[in-house]
């Protein structure tokens, strides 16, 4: 019940043994140590904190087997920019204060720059129908949607809403 | 929680997967796994081993020729959401496929697979009854076609055969001086639908010459609103006829009470709905002439 796969993540081939019944997510956690993708449902879909972009395209890694990513390429968090290095979008989240507790934020990240990739110009509405599979519990998603709407204005060299303003710190 | 332990097989032919499937009755197939991999994570399902699809060049892809859009089971939905020549074809397809779960589970999820899984909520079996299309299944030495009406029986379950393989969806193009809607109420987007209907009106000098009307999540199985398209044959989309028909279509729901939703709501849903799908789609049908 064990298969050895070969599973490309951010650049690094990862040859290992695994149970033919692990899943990605687990893949990615235990076997290559990356644990910024994150488990926030029982392995159901429902929250989005796993998503991850398989051969460029954003998929949910709780819902399918390592096994099934033999060969693949695959980007996770921590191949989408570094400290010194944020991503476009990355940037946007840190001005527009897009999170709190940050546990969903790199489900959202990989969804997102996906979406962006396919959506050259989105809608405010378009923005908030591609967050549906990412759950958010501290946002309340609208600095969410500011930022990505945010880097979309800026790759197109359009003036982005401006982020909120700075108020004085409390006593 | 995790799967319980199973084999698998990821073949590179059809026949080897029959063959498969074939030899161990427990044994299923595996296309996005979008539905699959989740119930066996909560171990609604067991299977024994996974015949997994995805190295199967020959059910990859899509086409249009003439007036079908013939899709190979393994495509995913949102490839053929955003296809130009499929939207041309029939623009209604992109239209139900816009309410199939989101995005990211579109990516993955196959055509072939939704409509093999059947569940009686799902948008793109709906679809597919009220197009009047067909699903190529094959066996070992034989394949047949069978009509979406007679390949939905109840809920998750389908004509397919122990030893068939559902291979490829046919989808007719979308008539001449046919409009067409999907519409759906579900509680939040991208859930499944409490309830949805698909509708095709073609009109002919004002009046409805044919229509198709076909409603998922009302019943045990995705079902055609026979008599509100008998409502409205011969009259204008509009007034009494689709009074009738909506009227009509009140007695297609007969799911249980549940969590989500009484009978009683569904069937409201489903009278409002043909209503509101009728006129949509009459709308654009007078658009195209």
């Amino acid at each position: 019940m064990e298969k050895t796969i070969t599973v490309t993540v951010n650049g690094t081939a990862y040859t290992r043994t695994v149970p033919l019944r692990l899943l990605l997510v687990d893949f990615i956690r235990d076997e290559c140590g990356l644990t910024g993708t994150h488990i926030g449902c029982t392995y159901e879909g429902r929250c989005g904190a796993c998503t991850v972009q398989i051969e460029g395209r954003a998929h949910k890694s709780c819902m399918k087997l390592a096994v099934q990513a033999d060969g693949k390429e695959i980007t996770t968090i921590e191949g989408l920019g570094s400290r010194d290095n944020l991503h476009r979008l990355q940037q946007a989240f840190s001005r527009y204060h897009a999170l709190q507790c940050g546990f969903c934020t790199s489900g959202i990240l990989m969804n997102a720059v996906d979406f962006l990739n396919e959506n050259i110009n989105p809608s405010e509405a378009e923005v908030r129908r591609a967050l549906v599979g990412n759950l958010c519990r501290c946002t309340g998603y609208s600095h969410i949607v500011e930022a990505i709407l945010a880097a979309s204005a800026t790759r197109h060299g359009l003036k982005p809403v401006p982020p909120p303003a700075e108020t004085e710190p409390p006593p | 929680m995790k799967p319980a332990l199973f084999a698998y097989v990821a073949p590179q032919s059809v026949e080897e997967a029959l063959e498969l499937l074939a030899s161990d009755e427990m044994a299923r197939p595996l296309a996005g796994g979008q539905s699959l991999i989740p119930t066996m994570n909560f171990r609604i399902a067991a299977p024994s081993a996974l015949v997994d699809l995805r190295r199967i060049g020959a059910l990859n892809g899509h086409a249009v020729e003439g007036d079908v859009i013939r899709v190979g089971a393994m495509t995913r939905q949102r490839d053929l959401e955003r296809d130009e020549a499929v939207q041309r074809a029939n623009p209604l397809i992109a239209e139900v496929l816009g309410n199939v779960a989101h995005i990211v589970i579109r990516n993955r999820g196959t055509v072939g697979g939704s409509i093999a899984h059947a569940d009686a909520a799902a948008e793109l079996p709906c679809m597919l009854v009220a197009t009047g299309g067909t699903v190529v299944a094959r066996r070992a030495g034989g394949e047949r076609t069978i009509a979406a009406e007679d390949f939905f029986l109840f809920h998750m379950t389908t004509a397919l055969e122990a030893v068939e393989l559902l291979t490829e969806v046919r989808i007719p193009a979308l008539p001449p001086h046919t409009g067409y809607a999907f519409q759906e109420v579900a509680r939040r987007h991208g859930d499944y639908a409490l309830a949805g209907v698909c509708a095709l009106v073609t009109l002919k000098d004002g009046v409805c010459s044919a229509v198709r009307l076909a409603a998922c999540g009302v019943a045990s199985k995705p079902t055609r609103l026979a008599e509100a398209e008998a409502a409205l044959l011969g009259a204008p989309p509009e007034g009494e006829a689709l009074a009738r028909a909506a009227e009509a279509a009140r007695d297609y729901a007969t799911a249980a009470d549940d969590r989500q939703a009484s009978t009683d709501y569904r069937r409201d849903l489903a009278s409002a709905l043909v209503r509101r799908t009728v006129t949509k789609a009459a709308d654009r049908a007078r658009e195209r002439a």
